[in-house]
């Protein structure tokens, strides 16, 4: 836990002084909301729609940050020097499955607003409790896929590539679930509850995947 | 003499005779379908290819497990070829299901059928196998990564569907469920004995595959040897097991 804490204290501090990832995911979901506004030519979006265009820009923006998530560890011989550690290897997947759930919480911090702002019908207030408790959910789902993903994928060649076209199938269901179960509560007569069939289903997504992927991330790791 | 050699006259033998009968079955004994009439016999194909595949794919997965267990090169191969026909049978089936989709319900993509879309994205899921594979040059590594790959998605061949099936409602017949579906038994013969069919194809051309693959390997490791080169010979960059 220690050295999670560590590497975890790391990233965020490299992140803090550089902002290479932050800044770019966020301008990338902010002008995706405009080009959907050209793209879809409406003022406004709602119900279903609204949760597809949200959840298409956070995916997205998700794969920036996870193509970038190891690129530090492996130019800079992080990787080398954490298997010469004599620590758990599950330490690197908690740090950094835990890095990028915090980078799409800080992104959702400024993607939902501006979201809200730019496209979102006004006077949805009652559902911004369920809304978020499926965000937080959804996030966990990118952070879990996407630290598994982008593992296997610093070691490719094209990385860049792989991650993504991977990642994506695999998120899948965590979309289908997302969308599904933020679409209701984005209508103006929303009720203001999730429906609980989606919350349990990105819970278990998250479960399983979690469960997975720390089963098998030592494999991603040997040299 | 490669092991994947052995029984494999046999199973060709048994793979042609048990596809005959089969295709036998389906033209001449069982009925035709009362609403469908002759496009329905494209189920006898159809529907083995796809569950063959999906298992092949599943199949793939508790390889890869055992060769990270055990280590040994063989498990590798076995699930990359047993990805590789998978996705060759799935391709097929979609195909044949896109056929049958558009015969019975004028459409040839129905979104609303989540037996066709959650197999899409199985198909999708492992179109990206082969890339993956190619793109990491050290073999050792290669395999690992792809078992891993295979793991996964193995166990994420029974999620999406249950999850893509929670998403939409029904509307593709419901053949196997556990009362053991609404087919009168003639047609439930030949369905059974295609199946076992297309099982049979599957596993001949996958021993097909490997038979070969390790021929080639051994054929390019013995011509070096004859030239007095190093038998390990320069890293070749393949997606496949070498």
């Amino acid at each position: 836990m220690r050295t999670a804490a560590a590497i975890l204290r790391k990233d965020l501090l490299i992140e803090r002084r550089t902002l290479e990832t932050l800044p770019g995911m966020a301008l990338l979901s902010v002008m995706t909301f405009v080009i959907f506004h050209f793209g879809l030519g409406q003022d406004s979006l709602s119900g279903q729609l609204a949760a597809g265009v949200l959840t298409v820009t956070l995916l997205f923006a998700a794969m920036l940050a996870v193509n970038r998530l190891f690129v530090a560890e492996r130019e800079q011989g992080g990787f080398d020097a954490f298997l010469l550690a004599p620590v758990d290897r599950t330490a690197m997947f908690t740090a950094k499955a835990t890095a990028l759930f915090l980078f799409m919480v800080a992104l959702e911090l400024i993607a939902v607003p501006a979201f809200a702002l730019l496209l979102a019908p006004p006077g949805l207030g009652r559902s911004l409790p369920a809304f978020l408790l499926m965000l937080v959910l959804a996030d966990g789902a990118f952070a879990v896929i996407g630290t598994f993903v982008s593992a296997i994928a610093v070691h490719t060649r094209a990385r860049d590539l792989i991650g993504p076209v991977i990642g994506l199938p695999l998120l899948l269901p965590a979309l289908i679930a997302t969308a599904s179960g933020i679409g209701p509560l984005l209508t103006l007569r929303a009720s203001g509850s999730p429906e609980p069939k989606w919350l349990a289903v990105l819970a278990l997504y998250d479960l399983f995947t979690a469960l997975l992927a720390i089963g098998l991330f030592d494999y991603l790791l040997e040299e | 003499m490669s092991t994947h050699l052995r029984h494999l006259r046999g199973l060709t033998i048994a793979t042609a005779v048990t596809l005959t009968a089969g295709l036998a079955l389906v033209f001449f004994y069982a009925p035709l379908d009362a609403e469908q009439g002759f496009v329905q016999k494209i189920f006898y194909v159809h529907v083995p290819l796809a569950i063959v595949s999906l298992v092949g794919f599943c199949l793939g997965g508790v390889f890869g497990l055992v060769y990270l267990r055990t280590g040994k090169r063989v498990w590798d191969m076995r699930s990359y070829c047993a990805i590789h026909m998978s996705l060759i049978f799935s391709v097929g089936g979609l195909l044949a299901g896109s056929i049958w989709a558009k015969a019975s319900w004028g459409h040839w993509w129905v979104w609303s059928e989540p037996t066709l879309v959650s197999y899409l994205i199985v198909i999708l899921l492992y179109c990206t196998y082969q890339p993956l594979r190619f793109s990491i040059e050290d073999p050792e590594r290669q395999a690992r990564y792809a078992a891993v790959f295979s793991i996964v998605c193995g166990a994420f061949v029974p999620i999406n569907f249950i999850l893509v099936n929670l998403s939409v409602q029904y509307l593709h017949p419901r053949v196997l469920n556990l009362q053991g579906g609404n087919m009168p038994n003639s047609m439930k013969l030949a369905f059974y004995v295609s199946l076992l069919g297309f099982s049979l194809l599957f596993a001949t051309l996958m021993k097909y595959e490997m038979a070969s693959k390790e021929m080639r390997i051994e054929t390019r490791r013995l011509r070096r040897m004859l030239l007095g080169e190093d038998p390990a010979g320069p890293l070749v960059r393949s997606a496949s097991p070498s």
